[in-house]
Formats: C-alpha cells, structure tokens, sequence
C-alpha cells in the first residue's frame, strides 16, 4: 500500500514547528500505524535525515505512549483503539494521512510527535497514599468488596493515562482521566480514608497544571481508546462536590501550586 | 465562607455555579412563559396578570434576584470559555469534531445573542422605548394594556421575526444546557440516563416554543385579530 504523510516536524521544546509531508511505498496491511513510521523512518535515517520522534513501549495496547492525532482522532479513526493496534489496512490505499501531537497547554511539545504528558503524573500524585495495614499478609475477604463495586472499580483502572481524552476535547480538558483515576478508588473499601484529600487534590492538581473545564461535549468519551464511561465524569463531579461541600480536608488542605510551564 | 470561595475557583466548582443559575434560569423561563401564555385567555387575563406582578411587593427583590442569576451566569461562563481556549494554544489543522455535537459548540453564541436579545426585549416591554407602542397605553380598568402592546408589536413582522429567532436560539441553548445541567451536578446514570436525554430536548421544545408561539399567533391572526 501507498500513503502521503503530513507529519508534525518541530525540532524542540520551544521551536516552531510546521507540516513536512513524506510518501510511503509498499506498506503491507499488516504493518500497525507505528511500523508504518518505523519503516518510513529507516529510509530517513538512511539518507542522513533525522527521523521522526514519537513515544511509544508496549506496542500492545497498554502503556499508552503512542500519542499522535491521525487525521483529526486521536490514536486514529478505530474507536477503543491505540495508535500501537491502528493496522495500515484500516485506511485506504493512496490515502493521505494528517499526523499531529497532542495538542493541549499542559502538553507541550517536546520534539515531531512526542509531547510531555507529565502533568498527567502530578494529578495522579495528587492523590497520595492510601493507608492499609503492614505487617503480616491479611487473612482474603477480611474486607469485603461487593461485586458490583469490584466490576466498576475495574473498568475505571482501564485508563492507561494516554491524554487522548485531552487530546480529543475541544477545551484540552483532563476531565475523563481524572475522573477514572478517582473513580478506580471511590468505590473500594481500600483508601476509604483518604478519599476526600485524594478527589480535592487531584481536581485542584487537575486545574492548577493549565487544562480547560468541561463543557460537556463528551468528545473525550468517544476518544477513550480504554472506553471509560461518561458517568465516570459525573461520579467524578458527585465525589468532588461531596468533598468540598462536606469535608474538613477541604477547608484544612492547602491548595496546590500552579503546574510550572 | 472559605471553603465556598475555593470552590468557586476550581473548575467543578465553577461549573457547579452555572449549572445551578442555569437551572434557576430555566425555573424562571418556565414560569414566565407560562403567564405569558394567559394572552390566550385573552386581554383581560393578560393585563390583569401584569398588574398583580407590577404591584408585587417582592418585584424588585425579584428583579435583583434575577439581575443576579444572570450577572453570575454570564460572568463565570465567559471565564470558563476564556479558560478553555487558551488550554489549546495551538489549534489542529484536522479536526474530526469527536463527539462534540452543534448546540454544544454553539453555547457562547447562543448565550451571547441571548443577552443581546435580552436588551431588546426590555428596552421593548419593559422600559418600552422600542417598537410600536398604543394610545392609549392603559386599558378600561386603568392597567398597562400588554394585550393590545403584544399585539401592536408583533404585528410588525421585524419584531416577530427577532423574537422567534431568539427562541430559536434559547431552544439550541436550552438542548445542551439540560442535559449537561444534570451531568455538571454529577447525575448521571443508565438507569434514569435515556430519560434526560428525552427530557433535555422536551423541554427546551416545550419553553422555547411556548414563548415563540405567541408572536406567530398574532402574525397569523389568531391573537388580536378580533380586536
Ligand atoms: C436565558 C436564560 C438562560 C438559561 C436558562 C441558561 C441555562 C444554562 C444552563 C442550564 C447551562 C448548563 C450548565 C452546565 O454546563 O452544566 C448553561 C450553560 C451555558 N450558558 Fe446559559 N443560560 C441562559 C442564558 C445565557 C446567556 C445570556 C449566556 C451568555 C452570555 C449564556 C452562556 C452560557 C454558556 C457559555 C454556557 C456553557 C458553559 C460551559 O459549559 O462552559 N447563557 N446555560
Ligand atoms: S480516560 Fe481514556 S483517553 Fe483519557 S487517559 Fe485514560 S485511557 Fe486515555
Ligand atoms: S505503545 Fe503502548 S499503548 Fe501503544
């Protein structure tokens, strides 16, 4: 298969960047979007060009590095899919293919496709430490945990943090992640303690690290190569409203420090 | 106190605070289109209507009331809608518009020119300096003559034509509006879910279009045609 590439080339942090358009030839169907680049690649490094710069680990589907927008979607037009498990055979022979980064305040670039995803990382801080007693092994089902709660806890964790939910809304806002990492522990008897410092510091973390507010546009949900659910949204804003309205951390906690730039 | 102010300024907060104007917003929409609606019933019904509320003792804690729903609406929208633009400083030169459906996009434009509408619609029937006015201006009993006012202004097709328009807008503003209300106050849930999403639509249809209708009555005649 042929494709006519225009990719995002910026050479650092701070640089300006620009389109640079490349032609593939005699791609196989059954090279992953990330192949695809791995090939055009070598035949930049081979004629002494600099190859394009994009993350990517696991190449399964789990680690959530392989950012880039293709063709206006984040990870590509595949729903519930990673740029890693994107096949060239889902795009048309001779198609021309769009690929940018991450585009958000609270991402910049660091070079072509890599962008820094780090603000990501001070949420999840944010939430802190869960207390569980150390010592010698618990007794199993010494806490019990309902199966409807153990189920909803789990498809929150599916979120592998890959910021296409960011990527995807039209405010760059981190709402969905947020919001599944807060849910993942809400629900569970686990952590129970900290549950209200842990929503107030990842929602105040979320906004100090330079990410929009929800409009309610819901692009993210459709984005989400891990399918998180849009209640998880609402949970979110239940568990935030509950804490501010109802907490002593809240009035006790000091705020977080604005996300250096 | 404290922890209210900090509430107010993270995001959740702040949209805690639009959604729940909105909401007041949406009650006081209801309530007045349902009045308005006595124009059916005819003048009498009509400007009695409006005298009790001109005479109310509460009319100008209400007006303040009000005054204030909207000045926190629209002040802590346009920050939120600041906010959001300078957190994608560069744009995409492909976008797929995931997810994010018209009415949606359009909330600051609908918002906007519903204020402008606003404006107009007081300057018209409130502090009545625009648009046709009767002589005279009181009826028989000695009440404001809103009947026959409605019925001089709508009788202008411009008029009509910029308050069907607005509803046009208030029902595109309204479509969103409902659904993410419930959302934004964390209601969301399969089980009640597929009846906001009914509802959003509904009413919005039900408000705009109780509002809208009056003038088309009178521009087909049905209202004021006898008179
Ligand atoms: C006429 C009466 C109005 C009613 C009943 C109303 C109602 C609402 C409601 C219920 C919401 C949803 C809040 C949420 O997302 O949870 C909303 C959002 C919004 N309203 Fe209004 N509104 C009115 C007028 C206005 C005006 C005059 C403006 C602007 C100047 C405006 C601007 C906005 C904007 C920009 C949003 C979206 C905020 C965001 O999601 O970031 N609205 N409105
Ligand atoms: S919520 Fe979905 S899109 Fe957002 S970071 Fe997690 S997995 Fe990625
Ligand atoms: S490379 Fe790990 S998810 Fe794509």
């Amino acid at each position: 298969m042929n494709f006519t590439l225009h990719i995002w080339r910026q050479p650092g942090r701070n640089e300006t960047g620009a389109f640079e358009t490349h032609a593939v030839t005699g791609i196989s169907p059954d090279l992953s979007f990330l192949e695809m680049l791995d090939v055009l690649n070598e035949e930049l490094v081979g004629r002494g060009e600099a190859p394009i710069a994009f993350d990517h680990d696991c190449r399964e589907g789990i680690c959530g590095s392989c950012a880039m927008v293709i063709n206006g979607d984040p990870h590509g037009p595949l729903p519930g899919t990673t740029t890693c498990q994107l096949y060239m055979r889902h795009f048309d022979d001779g198609a021309e293919i769009t690929v940018e980064p991450w585009r958000a305040r609270a991402f910049p670039v660091l070079r072509d496709l890599i962008v820094d995803r780090g603000a990501l990382d001070a949420i999840v801080q944010a939430g802190g430490y869960v207390s569980v007693n150390s010592g010698a092994a618990p007794d199993a089902h010494t806490v019990t945990v309902a199966k409807q709660a153990a189920d909803a806890a789990f498809e929150a964790a599916a979120c592998i943090g890959c910021g296409a939910c960011v990527a995807a809304c039209p405010n760059g806002s981190a709402m969905l992640f947020t919001a599944a990492k807060v849910v993942q522990y809400a629900l569970l008897p686990q952590g129970a303690p900290e549950r209200s410092r842990r929503v107030i510091g990842m929602v105040e973390t979320m906004d100090a690290a330079g990410f929009g507010n929800c409009s309610n546009h819901y692009a993210c949900v459709e984005a989400c190569p891990k399918e998180i659910p849009l209640y998880t949204i609402a949970r979110l804003n239940r568990e935030f409203l509950g804490a501010a309205l109802g907490s002593r951390e809240f009035i006790e906690l000091e705020r977080p420090h604005a996300h250096e730039e | 106190m404290n922890r209210m102010l900090r509430l107010f300024r993270t995001s959740i907060g702040s949209k805690l605070l639009v959604a729940a104007t909105g909401a007041a917003l949406i009650g006081f929409l209801f309530v007045h289109a349902a009045g308005n609606l006595l124009v059916l019933k005819g003048a009498d019904a009509l400007n009695g209507y409006a005298d009790w509320l001109q005479g109310h003792p509460l009319l100008w804690g209400f007006r303040a009331g009000l005054l204030l729903l909207f000045a926190v609406h629209i002040g802590v929208s346009i920050r939120l809608a600041h906010e959001n633009r300078a957190a994608r400083p560069h744009r995409y030169r492909r976008i797929a518009r995931l997810g994010s459906r018209l009415p949606g996009r359009l909330m600051p434009v609908s918002g906007g020119l519903l204020l402008a509408f606003l404006v107009f619609h007081l300057l018209h029937l409130t502090v009545r300096t625009v648009g046709p006015m009767v002589e005279p201006l009181h009826d028989g009993s000695g009440r404001v003559d809103v009947y026959g006012l409605l019925v001089a202004g709508f009788s202008e097709p411009w008029i009509a034509a910029v308050y069907v328009a607005a509803m046009v807008l208030l029902g595109l503003h309204l479509v969103h509006a409902i659904e993410a209300l419930f959302q934004t106050l964390g209601f969301n849930h399969d089980s009640y879910q597929p009846l906001i999403r009914v509802l959003g639509p509904a009413l919005a249809l039900l408000i705009a279009g109780g509002f809208a209708s009056i003038p088309l009555l009178v521009l087909v005649g049905v209202i004021g045609g006898g008179s």
